[in-house]
C-alpha cells in the first residue's frame, strides 16, 4: 500500500505532465501521509466521530501558528523556527492580562494588543541576527529559539519579583520570586473559540441515514479569524511589499541591484511572522485553558514546521493550502498514532515515540529532499 | 592593517575572555563563601574527562568543512547500543567496557557512513539536516529500546517486564572502570588517572592524525575545497572520512561518559547530546572553518569547569533558584549564535 506514494516522493522533479500526474507531483508528500493516516485509522479501528472532533479542535488550535510560517518562506528565509520567540511574546502578554484579571474576549483582545509591540521588538532582533547569518537562517533561527528560552526563563523565574516588582500570590511561586509552573486561564478559556456562539454554537449532532454524525464542535470564531488571516496573507503577497519579498526570496543579489532594501525586507518578514506567531500562541492557549509557563512554547516551532512540511511545503515554497492540509494531516496522525501503537504492539508508548519520530523525521526528510533537489537542479543547469 | 588584525584578535578572544572572568568570579565567590574547593576541583576534573572525547568528536567535521556536527546523537546511539548489549551479556569491568567499544565502533562506522552519504547530498544545509537526523534517530531508537529483545532483568522495566529502563545503572558491570584505574589523591583531590589517560590517548591520536597525510588532506578540503580538488584530493572521500571519524568518536565518547557517570541514559536523553559539545568547541575558539586540538581542550576545560561549579556556587549564594541551568542555556546557545553569525564576514 505504501509503495506507490514513496515512488512519487522520489521523482517530484521528473516529467512536466498536466492533470493527474501534475497533481500527484505537487501533492506527493501529503498523499503519502494521507495513506499512512488511513492505514493508522484502520489499524487503530478508530471511531470516526471522535477523530473528526479531535482534529477539528486541534486544527483551530494550531492552524494560525502554521500559517505564520508562510511569509518568511516567501522572503527566502526558510522555515522560521524562531516563531518560538513570537510564542513567548504571546505568553508574556497573557501573564500581564491574567495578572490584571481582564477576562473574556476583552482580555483576549487586550493580550493580542499587548503582544504586538513585544513581538515586533523581538522580531526585529531575530531579523537582525538572521541577516548576519545568510544561508544559515534555519539553523540560526532554531538556536535563537533555544537561546530566547534561556532569556525567558531568566526573566520569569529569576528577575520577576527581584528586579521587576510584581506581587501576585496566585501566579507566583510561594517565595515571591518567579512564576508558577502552570498558569490557569479560566477567565480566558475558549474566549475566542466561543465568541460567535450567539450565531451558532458550532455543534454538529445529526445523523445522515444510518450513520451517526457528531457530536463535533467547531470553534467558530477561531475558524473565522483563521479565514481572515488566509485572505490577508494572500493579499500581502500581492502588494508591493509582498512582491519585494518574493524578489528577495528569489535572489537577494538581483533584488539588491533592483533597488530593494534586502535586509529591511527580510526583517519585516520576520517581524510579521513573529507577531502572527504571538497571536497564534494566544489562540492555542485560550483553547487549552491552561499553560505551562516554561514549556508551552518550546515545541511550537517544531510542530508547526512539521505540519507545514507534511502539507507539501518546501523551504522555498509554502502556500496557505500547504498549511491547511498539513495541519489537518499532521494532527490526524497525532491523534491516531498512540492508538495505533496500542493496537499493533500492545504498548501505547510506542505510538507516543512514533509520534515524535514522525515530527522529527518529517523535518529531516523534507529538508534533505529539498537540499538534494536544489543541488541536482543547480548541477543540471 | 595592524588595526584590522588587532580587531580580529579581539573578536576572537572576547567570548573566551568573558567566560574566564566569569569563572574567576565564581571561584572567588566560592572562596568567600568558604565552600570546599577540593570537591569543586575534583568534580571539574572528572567532568572534563567525561566530556573530552565528545567535544573532540566535533573536530573532524569542522576540519573537513561539514560544519558543526549537530548529528552527534547518531554516534551516541551507536555507543549506547554497544553498552546495552555488553551489559545484556553480563560482562564486568574492563571486559565489559571494551566489549561495548568493540560492538559500538563498527556500528558507528556503518551509521556514520550512511549519515555521511546523506550529508554529501545536502551540502550547504548540513547543520540543519544533521540536527533533525539526530533527533529522528534518537526518537526512532526510543521504539527500539521498548521493543528490543534484551532480557537481562537488571535492565528491563520492573513492572510489565517489557522494554529497557530509562536509566540503567552500571554499578555491577563497568561503572567507573576508567575513573578508578590507577586513581590517587593529592590534597584531597581525587585524580581519575585512567579517565584522563584514556582521554589523552585519543587527543594525541587525533592530533597525530591531523599531522598525517590524510589529516592534512582533510583540513585542506575544509579550508579550500577548490584548491583541494585541483591538487588531486578526493573531496567527497575526505568529507565522508571526517563524518565517520566524528561518529566513531561520539560512540566512544558516550561510553566514557556513561562509565564515569555510572548510568546509561536511554530514550530521549541523547536528544540534546550534541549541544554541550558544540558549545564547548566554540567556546574554545573554533569557528565553522577552523578548529584545532587546542580549541577542543580549552573549550572542554572552560565550559565544563563552568558547568560543574556554577550549580553549587549559585545555589549557595541564591537559595532555591536554579540559575545555573538558565546560565548554561543562554551561554551555550549564545555561543552557537555568535559562531553562526560571525563566519560569513570572512
Amino acid at each position: 500500500m505504501l509503495e506507490k506514494p514513496t515512488a512519487q516522493v522520489k521523482t517530484p522533479a521528473g516529467g512536466s505532465g498536466v492533470g493527474i500526474s501534475d497533481i500527484l507531483r505537487n501533492w506527493s508528500v501529503p498523499i503519502f501521509f494521507l495513506v499512512i493516516s488511513i492505514a493508522g485509522i484502520i489499524a487503530a479501528r478508530l471511531d470516526i466521530n471522535y477523530l473528526v472532533n479531535e482534529v477539528v479542535g486541534r486544527f483551530g488550535r494550531n492552524a494560525f501558528l502554521v500559517i505564520s510560517l508562510i511569509i518568511p518562506v516567501m522572503a527566502g528565509l526558510g522555515l522560521n523556527f524562531g516563531i518560538v520567540v513570537g510564542a513567548m511574546a504571546g505568553q508574556t502578554a497573557l501573564v500581564i492580562v491574567t495578572h490584571y484579571q481582564v477576562e473574556g474576549l476583552a482580555g483576549f483582545a487586550l493580550a493580542a494588543v499587548i503582544s504586538v509591540p513585544i513581538a515586533m521588538l523581538l522580531g526585529l532582533l531575530v531579523g537582525k541576527v538572521l541577516n548576519r547569518a545568510k544561508g544559515r537562517e534555519m539553523v540560526t533561527s532554531m538556536i535563537m529559539g533555544y537561546f530566547a528560552n534561556g532569556i525567558y526563563q531568566l526573566v520569569f523565574l529569576v528577575l520577576l519579583g527581584t528586579l521587576i516588582p510584581m506581587k501576585d500570590p496566585v501566579l507566583m511561586l510561594g517565595s515571591g520570586i518567579g512564576l508558577r509552573n502552570t498558569i490557569d486561564l479560566i477567565g480566558l478559556s475558549y474566549s475566542l473559540d466561543r465568541a460567535m456562539d450567539w450565531l451558532w454554537n458550532g455543534f454538529v449532532f445529526t445523523s445522515v441515514g444510518a450513520a451517526r454524525l457528531g457530536p463535533w464542535r467547531f470553534p467558530l470564531c477561531t475558524l473565522f479569524i483563521i479565514g481572515i488571516l488566509c485572505v490577508l496573507t494572500t493579499f500581502i503577497t500581492r502588494t508591493k511589499l509582498g512582491q519585494e519579498m518574493r524578489a528577495v526570496g528569489q535572489d537577494m543579489h538581483i533584488a539588491q541591484v533592483a533597488g530593494i532594501n534586502v535586509d529591511r525586507t527580510r526583517i519585516i518578514a520576520i517581524m510579521m511572522s513573529t507577531v502572527l506567531a504571538a497571536w497564534g500562541q494566544l489562540i492555542f492557549l485560550q483553547n487549552l485553558g491552561t499553560f505551562n509557563t516554561y514549556s508551552s512554547h518550546e515545541q511550537v516551532g517544531m510542530f508547526s514546521v512539521a505540519a507545514i512540511l507534511v502539507g507539501g511545503a518546501t523551504t522555498r515554497r509554502a502556500t496557505i493550502w500547504n498549511a491547511i492540509v498539513g495541519t489537518l494531516l499532521f494532527h490526524t496522525l497525532f491523534v491516531v498514532s498512540p492508538l495505533a501503537g496500542q493496537r499493533l504492539f500492545g504498548v501505547s508508548q510506542v505510538g507516543e515515540y512514533f509520534r515524535s519520530f514522525l515530527a522529527y523525521g518529517v523535518i529531516a526528510v523534507a529538508l534533505a529532499l529539498h537540499a538534494w533537489q536544489g543541488r541536482s537542479s543547480k548541477q543540471s543547469k | 592593517m595592524s588595526d584590522k588584525l588587532r580587531n580580529a584578535y579581539e573578536q576572537l578572544g572576547l567570548p573566551r575572555l568573558i567566560i574566564i572572568v566569569f569563572l574567576l568570579v565564581l571561584f572567588a565567590v566560592a572562596v568567600i563563601m568558604r565552600m570546599d574547593l577540593a570537591i569543586l576541583i575534583k568534580d571539574s576534573i572528572t567532568r572534563i574527562g567525561m566530556n573530552g572525547i565528545l567535544v573532540l568528536a566535533m573536530l573532524p567535521t569542522l576540519a573537513c568543512g561539514v560544519g558543526l556536527n549537530f548529528g552527534l546523537p547518531v554516534g551516541v546511539i551507536a555507543g549506547i547500543v554497544g553498552a546495552v548489549t555488553s551489559m545484556n551479556w553480563g560482562l564486568k569491568g574492563f571486559a565489559g567496557f571494551f566489549t561495548a567499544m568493540v560492538i559500538a565502533i563498527p556500528l558507528a562506522v556503518i551509521a556514520g557512513y550512511l549519515y555521511a552519504m546523506l550529508l554529501e547530498r545536502v551540502q550547504g544545509q548540513e547543520m540543519m539536516v544533521g540536527t533533525y537526523v539526530g533527533f529522528s534517530v534518537v526518537s526512532g531508537m526510543c521504539m527500539f529500546w521498548l521493543l528490543a529483545p534484551y532480557r537481562n532483568p537488571a535492565m528491563i522495566f520492573a513492572l510489565g517486564g517489557k522494554g529497557l529502563r530509562t536509566t540503567i545503572t552500571l554499578d555491577r558491570t563497568f561503572g567507573k572502570v576508567l575513573n578508578d584505574f590507577l586513581g590517587f589523591s593529592v590534597f584531597d583531590i581525587y585524580i581519575p588517572t585512567g579517565l584522563l589517560l584514556f582521554m589523552g590517548i585519543f587527543f594525541v591520536l587525533i592530533a597525530l592524525f591531523f599531522k598525517s597525510k590524510a589529516g592534512l588532506a582533510m583540513r585542506t578540503v575544509g579550508s579550500n575545497p577548490m584548491y583541494a580538488r585541483s591538487s588531486g584530493i578526493n573531496v567527497q572521500r575526505m568529507r565522508t572520512m571526517g563524518v565517520i571519524l566524528s561518529t566513531v568518536l561520539a560512540a566512544i565518547g558516550i561510553l566514557v561518559y556513561s562509565q564515569s557517570y555510572g548510568f546509561v541514559q536511554l530514550y530521549t536523553a541523547p536528544l540534546t547530546a550534541a549541544f554541550p559539545a558544540v558549545a564547548s568547541v566554540l567556546i574554545g575558539g573554533a569557528s565553522l572553518r577552523k578548529a584545532t586540538i587546542g580549541h577542543a581542550i580549552i573549550g572542554t576545560v572552560l565550559f565544563h569547569t563552568l558547568l560543574t561549579i556554577a550549580l553549587p556556587v549559585t545555589q549557595t549564594v541564591l537559595q532555591g533558584a536554579d540559575i545555573s541551568e538558565i546560565a548554561r542555556t543562554i551561554m551555550s546557545n549564545g555561543m552557537i549564535i555568535y559562531a553562526l553569525t560571525r563566519a560569513e564576514r570572512r
